[in-house]
């Protein structure tokens, strides 16, 4: 038993990190259909500037924060300078477009900071909380409250604003948004920047566990990516549901199948999954227009 | 009346389409007419480089790069079947590669199987792979096919690393080498005649496909499956026949790469490898063969060409790639083809 | 008019290609293929950094025999076949006259034909035993086998009559290929391996991995094979579950990154390593104290980064070479090579090496020491 409640423990920690990463594709496909491969990187961003404006001496909080603005303002230029000049680029090609920012990004960290892994400390401090024989870290569960309340907020963002309003108008129809007076350009290009803050947050909080390099986005990136896919992609609830699943997933497949093959089961989930369900969990039906 | 409209339905579309998807169907089009017409005569440039070459070439440090490009727009070429014919994106292909690459390392090594006949049947075990995983997952569309076939690359390179007892796990084992008629194939040069006959070959068979009515069915069916299945297409069929294919040009890339480096790692069948292919595919040109080959040329030589940047490589890397797309949206290829007078004579 | 188009980009290309050819100067070249970015960035990194250092302060001296040597380094980002592109591009455009690098066992593997058959010495970096076993004529390698750190291990753990341990090891090639050494090892040394897990290199939690070896009955000792983020996330994980057996690490772990990222809980952990990571608490009587505190002074000056033993790898391979280049009087390979397999005590940052036709390796036992990790700081096991 107090081996099954450490095995959940660990599927909700490593859920939690997969999902605080997945929600940040979220808004971003929502307004303008990119699945954008730098999400990885802003999460580093976010992550490596704490880390080294802390080592230059600036208080913590305060380094968050500073990074956090930094890793937004790219995630606008990534929009102006990358996304808008390609306009109506097909989906391929946006794919594509943001792989090479995602390669230059980690170009730029490699320069700017180091190759080394770093951490940053808890915040709640490192000492376990014991539970039925089972243990987990205070940080575990920041990291989930810190998923669930972006989860909400970003909810409450979509179906209760105006903004919001703008952003499905957009997914909807581009073109008819525009005519309406939409401009879609504010309005996507906020969705970069906020996405871009989500994952630079998202970096600070789970790096006390996952610790942090300047090549680390990428493989989180690619696990959140199978995690909204498992959710359904566009949707809030998806991502953080779809995190903590696939989390829960690896963490007994590790304890009861072989942890050599966790990764592997994993992934055969979510195509059993999708074969059943060819949008995900929480993906909406659409119907195809033709 | 009834029995008309699916038809008149699918020409407004086609014709709405032209005129919606602006300059990159609209060259996608001309590259098939020009290739209808043309066919094989649009190979010439490529056979007149591939003979050319060699007079520039100082070293077999030459021959290896160049051999690496044809080797890379075998894969290429294979993908952007899948990709820019059919429409179908992979994010799984170099999981092929591996399959192809074990299939010359572990035949002869395990079995003792002659390394040409483990390359065959590496190529029919991808077939067959391609043929059992194909079916459900080209039933899934977008975004969700490329997390399917993103998983099944990464089921693939899981495998080949934990299996060391055949794989030699993740430090990788020695490949044979090849023996044809009693004459080891060894040497960039030998490897670079080989590879850039094998390209042609490969891109022959690519042309007489895409101008077979197959080749009509799978352009249908980019453009719109729904107005294809209404043609009386079997949609699914012909996905699953051009995935097999596609998966099989890569499989003997991968064979290929094995033998050439005669030492092989699960890296190949990585995520990162199959991004690197679709990367060569859209840099090159979709629906390009000639665009395969220098999307290949593109990924292969830069990362020897930017080591004069030292550690800035991946900056600069990262900036040419999102450069080229966005500047030459449609491909290399394509691209500079309807810049300098539309792809006609 | 599009294929000429084609035609045209081409002949651009392969124009680009062949000015990538730079004319042969005068001076010497030695090549290095690193691994400085990617998974194993932590080996190629130091190592870049030690030979450009020591290159250096060699040509400042005057060179060897009057004769400066030219560096060239090529990154290979760990992937194998870009390893061997960039080992043939020194061998047919640079011409180099020896090659000190391969950071890692794969891309080495995957780099020996071409200096085997182009006859150039080849000094690797990396770790497995498979490397000069069997002895390859061109090939010669200075880090401590995985082996032997298996070997070091079992010992100390006999010492403590410590003889059930549980083994878990990440899936990247370093931490397989000791977990392997160390399972085949265990029988003679009298060591039972009671239980065997692992982990993925890039995950963030190993507790459902320890959990079941903690629950595994009999087990004295756990010992963990890997390299980069792994060990440090085992090793945390390891003290959150309040196991309460000995903690042993690999050397592949020997820098004092592993301590920073692991906190408190590296405290206790025992590892195998070079001398090299203990420089100051050596005592003077020990041959390599000079070597290695000149070393670590060095590298620390100039980097003013702490020094780890791969980077110390790469200090011994040029050593080894230049004073095997001193001794034969040329930079003929076959003579630099035959040089190289007669290094006779020789003092590195690693050991003492004795190479011989059948050892080029030529590391014993003895280059290792038991450490322990105390209050946030290495101290050599007595």
């Amino acid at each position: 038993m107090a081996e099954f409640l450490q095995f959940v423990f660990s599927g909700i920690t490593v859920g939690a990190i997969y999902a605080l990463v997945a929600i940040g594709f979220t808004l971003i496909y929502n307004a303008s259909d990119v699945v954008n491969f730098a999400q990885g990187e802003f999460v580093m961003l976010g992550a490596m500037g704490t880390v080294f404006l802390g080592h230059a001496g600036v208080p913590l909080l305060l380094a968050g924060v500073v990074a956090v603005l930094i890793t937004t303002v790219v995630g606008l230029a990534l929009y102006r300078w990358a996304i808008v000049p390609a306009r109506e680029a097909d989906a391929v090609t946006l794919i594509i477009i943001t792989i090479g920012a995602s390669i230059f990004l980690r170009g730029v960290a490699e320069v700017v900071f180091d190759k080394g892994f770093h951490s940053l400390p808890a915040l709640l401090g490192s000492n376990p909380i014991r539970l039925g024989g089972a243990t987990i870290l205070p940080q575990s569960l920041v990291v989930l409250a810190g998923a669930f309340f972006i989860m909400v907020l970003l909810w409450a963002f979509i179906d209760r604003t105006l903004f919001g309003k703008a952003v499905r108008a957009i997914a909807a129809n581009r073109v008819a948004a525009r005519l309406v007076g939409i401009n879609t350009r504010i309005v996507v290009g906020a969705s970069f920047a906020l996405s871009a803050a989500i994952g630079a947050i998202a970096g600070i909080l789970i790096t006390p566990i996952t610790l942090t390099s300047y090549n680390g986005g990428t493989l989180l990136a690619l696990k959140g990516f199978a995690a909204i896919m498992l959710g359904g992609i566009g949707s809030a609830v998806g991502a953080v549901v779809g995190g903590i699943l696939l989390g829960l997933l690896e963490a007994f497949a590790a304890g009861y199948v072989s942890a050599s093959y966790k990764d592997a089961v994993g992934f055969l989930v979510i195509l059993a999954v999708l074969f059943v369900m060819p949008r995900g969990l929480f993906g909406k039906a659409t119907v195809e227009r033709v | 009346m009834s029995m008309l409209a699916p038809l008149e339905r699918f020409r407004l579309l086609q014709r709405r389409r032209l005129a919606a998807a602006g300059a990159s169907k609209s060259i996608l089009l001309d590259r098939f007419r020009l290739l209808r017409r043309r066919r094989l005569i649009s190979l010439v440039p490529i056979v007149a480089i591939v003979i050319i070459l060699p007079l520039l070439f100082s070293s077999a440090y030459y021959y290896r790069v160049a051999a690496l490009v044809f080797l890379f727009g075998i894969a290429a070429l294979g993908l952007n079947l899948l990709m820019g014919f059919a429409g179908q994106v992979s994010l799984g292909h170099a999981g092929f590669m591996g399959i192809g690459a074990y299939a010359v390392a572990i035949g002869p090594t395990a079995f003792g199987i002659p390394p040409v006949l483990s390359f065959i049947l590496g190529a029919l075990l991808s077939a067959l792979v391609a043929f059992v995983v194909g079916r459900p997952i080209l039933r899934l569309k977008e975004h969700y096919l490329a997390v399917a076939t993103l998983g099944f690359g990464i089921l693939l390179a899981i495998v080949f690393t934990n299996e060391a007892n055949w794989t030699g796990g993740p430090d990788g084992m020695a490949v044979p080498q090849l023996i044809l008629f009693n004459w080891p194939l060894r040497g960039a040069a030998v490897w670079y005649w080989i590879l850039a006959v094998s390209f042609l070959v490969g891109a022959v068979i690519a042309l007489n496909l895409i101008n077979s009515p197959t080749g009509r069915a799978l352009r249908a069916i980019h453009d719109s499956e729904v107005a294809a299945r209404v043609l009386g297409i079997d949609v699914a069929q012909k996905k699953l026949m051009i995935f097999v294919i596609s998966a099989v040009y890569t499989s003997i890339a991968g064979s290929y790469l094995a033998l050439l480096d005669g030492y092989i790692t699960p890296q190949i069948s990585g995520f990162l490898r199959s991004i690197e292919l679709v990367a060569m595919v859209v840099l090159g040109g979709m629906g390009s063969v000639a665009g395969s080959l220098v999307g290949a040329a593109v990924l292969v030589i830069l990362p020897q060409a930017l080591t004069l940047f030292d550690e800035y490589e991946h900056v600069v890397l990262g900036l040419i790639v999102m450069g080229v797309m966005i500047f030459l949206r449609a491909g290399i290829v394509p691209s500079l083809a309807a810049a300098f007078g539309g792809g006609r004579s | 008019m599009a294929n000429f188009r084609v035609a045209a980009a081409f002949a651009a290309v392969g124009l680009a290609t062949a000015l990538l050819a730079c004319p042969a100067s005068a001076q010497v070249k030695i090549g290095s293929v690193l691994s400085v970015t990617g998974p194993a960035s932590f080996l190629g990194e130091p190592e870049k950094e030690t030979l450009k250092i020591y290159v250096d302060k060699i040509n400042a001296k005057g060179g060897i025999d009057g004769q400066k040597l030219q560096l060239i380094i090529y990154d290979d980002g760990g992937n194998a076949n870009a390893a061997r592109t960039f080992a043939t591009r020194l061998v047919e455009q640079d011409k180099v006259v020896a090659m000190v690098g391969g950071a890692t066992t794969g891309t080495s593997m995957a780099e020996i034909p071409v200096f085997q058959d182009a006859q150039i010495p080849f000094i690797s970096l990396g770790g497995s035993i498979r490397i000069i076993q069997p002895v390859k004529k061109w090939v010669f390698k200075t880090p401590h086998t995985d082996r032997m750190a298996c070997e070091k291990i079992f010992a100390d753990l006999k010492k403590r009559k410590l003889t059930k341990v549980a083994l878990i090891s990440g899936t990247d090639a370093f931490g397989k290929s000791m977990r392997d050494q160390c399972i085949a090892v265990a029988p003679k040394a009298g060591i039972t391996i009671v239980h065997v897990e692992n982990y993925g290199p890039h995950d963030s939690d190993m507790t459902p991995q320890l959990t079941k070896i903690k629950a595994t009955p009999g087990v004295q000792a756990v010992i963990n094979t890997g390299f980069g983020q792994g060990p440090a996330i085992v090793t945390r994980d390891y003290r959150q579950l309040g196991i309460p057996y000995p903690l042993y690490q690999s050397h592949g772990v020997a820098s004092k990154q592993f301590i920073k990222l692991a906190g408190p809980a590296a405290n206790g952990v025992r590892l195998p390593a070079a001398a090299l990571l203990v420089a100051d608490q050596l005592p003077d009587s020990d041959p390599q104290k000079p070597v290695v505190v000149a070393y670590k002074k060095t590298f620390e000056a100039k980097t003013g980064k702490p020094v780890s033993t791969f980077g110390g790898h790469a200090y011994d391979a040029l050593m080894i070479f230049a004073a095997a280049a001193k001794r034969a009087g040329s930079f003929d390979k076959a003579k630099v090579r035959d040089q190289i397999e007669k290094t006779k005590g020789f003092i590195g940052t690693g050991g003492t090496f004795n190479m011989s036709p059948t050892n080029h390796l030529g590391l014993d036992l003895s280059a290792f020491r038991m450490l322990e990790i105390k209050d946030g700081e290495w101290t050599l096991v007595h």
